[in-house]
Parts: C-alpha cells; structure tokens; sequence
C-alpha cells in the first residue's frame, strides 16, 4: 500500500498547496511529454531532479520518498527486463550502452511516477473536486469523484469493524489453503457490498431531498482563480516544453556511455 | 395558517402486500412543532418521506389520498421543486453529507438552485451559525462527532431556507448530550424563525415539552393526535409501546394511588419538580 | 471472570485510547460501561475478545491472558454482539447465518441443528427460520445477530450499543433478555449511553473518561452524583433529577427507578399529612 501512501492527500498550507490544480495538471502533462520525448539517461535525469524543489517547498519530502520506494519494486522489474531483453536481442551482449538505456527506461518511469506524486501530495482532494467542477467535466463525475474520496475513510473503517465482528463469530482469516482463504473473505464482502448499496440509498434521497437536478446551470461556492504563482507555474512549464523540444530537435545528447 | 394536510393518505410500497400508511389524515398550522412517535414499523419514516415528495417520485409505489404541503400538491411536483419548501433531515448523520468540507455541504442545495455565489455565501454562513457550527466550516465532514454532523445536516437543510423542516429521528446515533443540543437547535428555529417543525422521535422524555401536538401512529394508522398532555394521561398511549418521560409515568402511578397533584400533566423532571415540591408544602401545611 | 491491569492502548493512528486501566469482572457479574464517545469504552470491551491486545499492561480472561491465544478461541467463551447487525450478516437464511459461527467453533451437526432451534426459539424468530436475514426490520435484524450469538452459549455476554435505534418495546425486551441471561448465570456487560435503560436496570456502572475509569460501582450511586456525570458529558436520569431538587425537602438523593420513587413519595406524603 506504500505506492499509495504517496498519493494520500494531507492539508498542508503552502505555496505549492496552494496552486491551482488545473497548472499542476497542466506541468504533469508536460512533465509526461517530455519523458516520452527523451530515451536517454542525462535528460530524464533532469526531468527527474525537476519537481524536487517544489517537493521540498511544499514540505512533502517524507510521502514523497515513500511513493518512490513504493515504486522501486516496480522500476527494477522495468529495469530487468529491458536489460534481459536488449541481451537476447543480440546475441548475449551485454554492453554498457544497453545497461544505460536499461537505466534511461527506468527512470522514465520513475519521473512519471514522482510527478503523479508530487501533484496528489499537494493538492487537496477538495481542490481537485473544485478543478474537476470548473471545467468541463460533467458535474456527475465531479460528484462521483469529491463523494468517493469522502467515503474512502469511511468504507475502510466499516472493512474493519465488519471484520472484527466476524472475526468474533470464529472467522480466522488467516487459516487454510489459498482457496480456503479466499472463501474466507466471503463473509467481509457481502455485509460491505450490502451495506455500500444501503448507504447509496440514504445518499440518494438526501440528494434528492437537497433539490438535486433543480437546474442544468449550477453554480459554485467557491471559485478557482488564477493567482501570480500559476502564471509562474504555467511559465516553467511552457519553458521546459519549449526547451525540452528545441534540445531534442537540435541538441545531440550524448550519453554517458561514450565517455567510458 | 395549514401549511401540512393529508386526507386518507395511504401507501403501499412497490412489491409490498399491505400499505405502509393507512388512511393518514393530519393537519399542521404554520409555525407548529408537532412530535409523531409510535413503536418501530408504525409508519412514521413513511409518512415523512410523503412530506417532501420522496413518496411518490423517489420511491414509485401507489399513493392514494391528498397531500398538501406549504400550498403545494406533493404528488404533481418534483422533489427538487418541494426541496425549497420542505427539508429532510434523516437518521444516519454521515450518510447525508457528501462534500469534502462542511460548508460546501451546507452550500450543495443552493449550488443545485443555481443561487448566484455571493447570496450564497451570505446563506452559508448565517445557517453555520444558526446551528453553531461556523468554527468547523473548513473541516470534513468525518473529522467531526456524529451530534456535529446531524447540525450540518440541519444548516444544510435550513440554507435553502424552508417553511417546514422535517427530522426522522435525527438522534438516534447519538448520545443524550448531543441529543439534547439537536433538540434545542430545533426548538430556536422554530421559536425564532417560525419555521413549521414535524420531528419524529422515541426519546419523548427530551422532546414532548418542545411539542404543540403529539401524533401516535401504530401499524400504518394514526391513532392520536393532540395535546400532548392529554395524550400521555392515557393508559392506551402505554399499551400501544410509546415510551412516555418517566415523571409523566410517575405523576400518573401517584395519582392513581389518590395523591391529589393538581391537574396539569408535567411533560418533563422539571414540571415533575415543581408539582411535586407544590403538593409537599401543601401536604406540610396540612 | 476478567481480570484488568493497568491497560494501555495506543492506535496506529498515534490515538492512546486507554491510559491505565484495572478492573475485575466477577463471574455472573452484570456491568454497564459508560461514558462519552471516545471516552474508550469500545476500546475496553475489544480487548476481552482478543480484537485488540494490550499496548501495555495485561488482561486475563477466565485466567487465560489474552496475548496468549486467539480472538476465535477467546470468542468461545465471550461472545460480541456488534452494534450494527449490518455488519455481520451476509448468508442466505437465518438458519446458515447462526450456523456460522457454530460451524466455525467446530460444534457437531446434530448439535448444531439444536442449538438453531434453541437460539430461534429464545429470540422469537422461529418463523424466519429459512428467510433471507435482509429482508426483515431492523429490529429482526439485530435479534439474528443477538441469536447468532447466543447460539454458541459464551459464558460472557457483551453488547455494544445495545438500544440504539430501539422504540421502547424493544428496550423493555432487551432488559428483559438481560435480567434472563443472568439468571442463566452469563456475565454481561454492556456499552451504553442510555442513562434511562440503565437507571431501569441498575447494574455495576464503570464510568470512563479520557481513556481511564473515573467511577466504578452500583448504578444507583454514581447516576446520581452530579459532579461525576458532568465530568464525563452524561445526562442525571430524569427521575434523579426530580430527587436532586426535593432533596432540600429531606429526601434520598439516590434513587432512579421510578417504582422506588414511587414509594418513597407515598410514604412522605402519608406522613406529613398525619
């Protein structure tokens, strides 16, 4: 579950919490493009070594680094396999170009992950809703979204409390062979699902109790507004696209290989 | 003023056999707080989801009879139309709260009227502070206790401004001290905004001094209505399964041994108190 | 017979739940655990069980300390009845549903065919012997899981919540079944709230606060003492809220059941009118 410690949201107040997640959304895509853009090693470096100061900034080192070693198992299976692959490829070679491209692949996906990271740990699920609800996404998914991370806590306390009350009827879950443990489970899902049906129901009338689908045009308590550090943010993002694509046109990369 | 009436109203649920709401008729002036109670299955969940139009448009099922609510004929109107007219304020406190913070939640009816932002704001927070939950208006909905909750659902309700608020036994999850502050926050805002109050509860040793009538419903039909201390000097009010206060039981277990206790039925400790305190100067004297 | 010492109880979370608790459950005993949410009350009676174990500190039940073996075999002997009958049913009668747990404790088909029909037969419910548990009420519902229970025939009793969402017929079945387990010689304990149900019942009171006791005795007294409820956020009983303003007038202030105040007036005004 470590993968999603580093997505767990926590309300910090700072500057890069309080950027608004639709600039965020827009420097990961970026981010992502310019990963895909590079397959060697000293520019996805870079990429790498980018959002480390916003992470610092926002105070989120230690989630942060929990997602990446959530990661890691992951990053070396990609690191693995495109090392395996390049060795059979050519006739059980195995060069110190191959191991960089190995290493150029993995870290690839590491930026694509520490960037994910970094936009979750800093933005508030509430904000995220708010973003989601301000463009054009259908206010239902909106809702969908901000109403399922608002019962996240909530499903999960229940998981353990129907849990506990089989466990006190005799339920070891931890006993028998792997079928037997699955049946196991049989007895947690059902009381769960039933119960996620029951709380859908009483959602369902509050909502409609609460004048749900009186108009198409609904507004908003809040607004989103622009502030001088999104149009900050949205300049480096624009400049590491710009530069990101001027280097991959015109500037030979070397790697690092060549220097051995 | 009537601003509730039902005449004959009954219901059957879809699939279901029996109706669940025989032949109802009740009448509600404007500004009333009136209590219906009656033992589990009696109808009462029934009948308020019949107030705001869940039944017929939520629920489907045959619905026969009349229903007016503030003026407005509930079978030929959508929920989402009645919803500025009537709240609902049900059981569970978390199941009724959705948003990440509270005073989203409280804004969700108005943001689904399409209400212009800044009168929006101003609703948000005079409800908050109604029901005294401003301090928490940043926090989520799950940080805060079950009796917090039940007030959000209030302030949630009572931002779209309602002539009627309806609560289903809003305090079932909670303890007596919370219990006891939903039911004073009910009684101001029937007090001083003159909203209409339909509450239906068991817990009558904290609610019956609120009540101006007392509706008893027992397996789908009303069975009484009307004062509420006519109603709990009656022996069958016992038999039906209603809890009556303690005092009011005690009062009427003394009476009935020929202690002369004046007539007025004590509704809860405190008038209890003071007829008994009365009836032992005069029995000191005598 | 549970025996507490010095119980700690620390969260995941960081949250310590209890700070120090002792106390001993005599065999038979019925005791009602009070005190405000998140007083630690829950915490307290999940440790009988062996749901949760001791940060620090040690509890024994029936000599065995819970550290020591499982929450399968500790529930043989105290059976939990969870707040919301929700969160255990799942089968598809009410029948399968008892059987679970008789099934999981190792009982004999015959002997659990038996103790179905007893449990049925206790609660009431024999008629809903092959329905489907989600159809019925609410108040059904929290019976099969009480059955559910009882059919096994743990030595110790412990409801959490009991009377939530109850009408008053219920309470008084409740009470009832209480008064009937005893008999049978079952230690009960209870969590709760509900001053009324308790000032009817009058057992043991252990009041929590904070994590630790804060009283401990007969129902009676420590519902009655004003500064102790206040403390920890409960309610003084209706009927002792009568007799806290008569006592000026040369009444006993510890009383909370309504039969007793009755005569306790009776004779008072007898007297003064001779």
């Amino acid at each position: 579950m470590s993968v999603f410690d580093g997505l767990k949201f926590r309300r910090i107040k700072s500057p890069i919490h309080n950027l608004d997640p639709r600039m965020k959304f827009v420097y990961v895509c970026a981010a992502f493009v310019a990963a895909i853009l590079f397959g060697k090693l000293i520019p996805l470096f870079v990429l790498f070594l980018l959002p480390i100061p916003f992470v610092f900034l926002a105070g989120v080192q230690k989630e942060w680094l929990r997602s990446l070693r959530g990661a890691a198992f992951l990053a070396g299976f990609i690191f693995f396999v495109n090392l395996a692959s390049s060795f059979f490829t050519s006739n059980y070679t195995l060069t110190a170009a191959a191991v960089e491209n190995s290493a150029a692949m993995t870290l690839r996906f590491v930026v694509l992950v520490e960037s994910f990271s970094v936009f979750f740990l800093t933005t508030s699920p509430d904000h995220l809703g708010l973003a989601l609800e301000q463009t054009k996404v259908p206010y239902e998914f909106a809702f969908a979204f901000t109403t399922a991370v608002r019962f996240v806590p909530v499903l999960a306390e229940e998981a353990q409390t129907i849990m506990d009350a089989q466990k006190a009827r005799g339920l070891e879950l931890e006993k028998g062979g792997i079928l037997k443990r699955i049946r196991n489970y049989v007895p947690v899902l059902i009381p769960l699902i039933v119960s996620a049906i029951r709380r859908s129901l009483e959602l369902a009338e509050a909502m409609e109790s609460r004048a749900w689908g009186a108009t198409e045009k609904r507004t908003n308590l809040f607004a989103l507004r622009l502030h001088r550090g999104d149009f900050a943010l949205l300049a480096i993002t624009v400049g590491i696209l710009v530069v990101s694509i001027y280097v991959y046109i015109y500037v030979p990369i070397p790697t690092l290989s060549q220097f051995m | 003023m009537t601003i509730i009436e039902t005449k004959n109203l009954t219901y059957t649920y879809p699939g279901g056999t029996t109706p669940s709401i025989n032949n109802v008729s009740i009448k509600v002036q404007k500004g009333e707080f009136i209590l219906i109670t009656g033992p589990s299955g009696c109808g009462k969940t029934t009948l308020c989801r019949c107030l705001n139009g869940l039944i017929p448009h939520f629920y489907q099922g045959e619905l026969k009879g009349h229903i007016t609510v503030t003026g407005i004929d509930t079978t030929k109107h959508k929920t989402h139309e009645l919803a500025k007219n009537v709240g609902l304020v049900f059981q569970n406190p978390e199941n009724q709260l959705f948003a990440l913070s509270i005073e989203k939640d409280v804004a969700f009816g108005l943001e689904n009227l399409g209400m212009a932002r800044e009168e929006m704001q101003e609703r948000v927070e005079w409800a908050l502070k109604l029901t005294d939950i401003y301090d928490l208006r940043e926090r989520s909905p799950h940080e805060v206790s079950g009796g917090q909750q039940q007030r959000v659902a209030i302030a949630a309700v009572l931002a779209m401004q309602p002539e009627v608020i309806v609560l289903d036994e809003p305090t079932s999850f909670l303890d007596p001290l919370s219990a006891e502050k939903i039911f004073e926050v009910i009684h101001e805002l029937n007090k001083e905004l003159g909203i209409t109050v339909v509450l239906v509860e068991h817990r009558l040793d904290l609610t019956a001094k609120y009540a101006d009538h007392i509706i008893i419903m027992d397996e789908g039909e009303v069975v009484f209505d009307g004062n509420p201390r006519e109603i709990l000097s009656t022996e069958e009010t016992r038999l039906i399964g209603v809890g009556i206060p303690k005092a009011t039981f005690l009062y009427h277990m003394l009476k009935k041994e020929g202690v002369n206790l004046g007539e007025v039925t004590p509704l809860s400790s405190e008038d209890l108190t003071i007829i008994l305190q009365e009836a032992l100067k005069t029995s000191d004297r005598g | 017979m549970i025996e507490v010492e010095d119980l700690h109880f620390r969260y995941p979370n960081g949250v310590e739940a209890l700070k120090g608790v002792s106390l001993v459950i005599k065999r038979g005993e019925f005791v009602a655990i009070m005190g405000q949410n998140g007083a630690g009350k829950t915490t307290l009676v999940k440790h009988f069980n062996g749901l949760l174990k001791p940060s620090k500190g040690t509890i024994r039940v029936d000599g065995v300390a819970t550290t020591e073996t499982s929450v399968a075999s500790l529930s043989r002997n105290a059976g939990f009845v969870f707040q919301n009958p929700d969160h255990q049913l799942f089968s598809e009668t009410v029948e399968e549903e008892i059987a679970f747990a008789l099934k999981n404790f190792g009982f004999k088909e015959e002997t659990i065919e038996k103790r179905i029909t007893w449990a049925l037969n206790l609660l009431g419910l024999s008629k809903y012997r092959k329905t489907s548990p989600f159809l019925l009420s609410g108040g059904e519902r929290k019976r099969v899981a009480l059955a559910s229970v009882l059919a096994w025939d743990p030595e110790i009793l412990i409801l959490d919540e009991p009377t939530i969402g109850q009408d008053h017929q219920q309470k008084e079945k409740l009470r009832q079944f209480i008064i009937q387990m005893q008999t049978q010689g079952k230690t009960v304990v209870i969590v709760t709230h509900d001053v009324e149900f308790v000032s009817e019942c009058n057992p043991r009171v252990l009041l929590m606060k904070e994590g630790v006791i804060v009283a401990d005795g007969e129902g009676k007294k420590i519902l009655t003492t004003p500064e102790v409820l206040t403390k920890s956020s409960i309610v003084l009983p209706q009927i002792a809220q009568v007799f806290m303003k008569l006592a000026p007038l040369g009444f006993p202030k510890d009383v909370i059941d309504v039969y007793e105040a009755k005569e306790i007036l009776l004779r008072k005004l007898q007297e003064m009118r001779k």
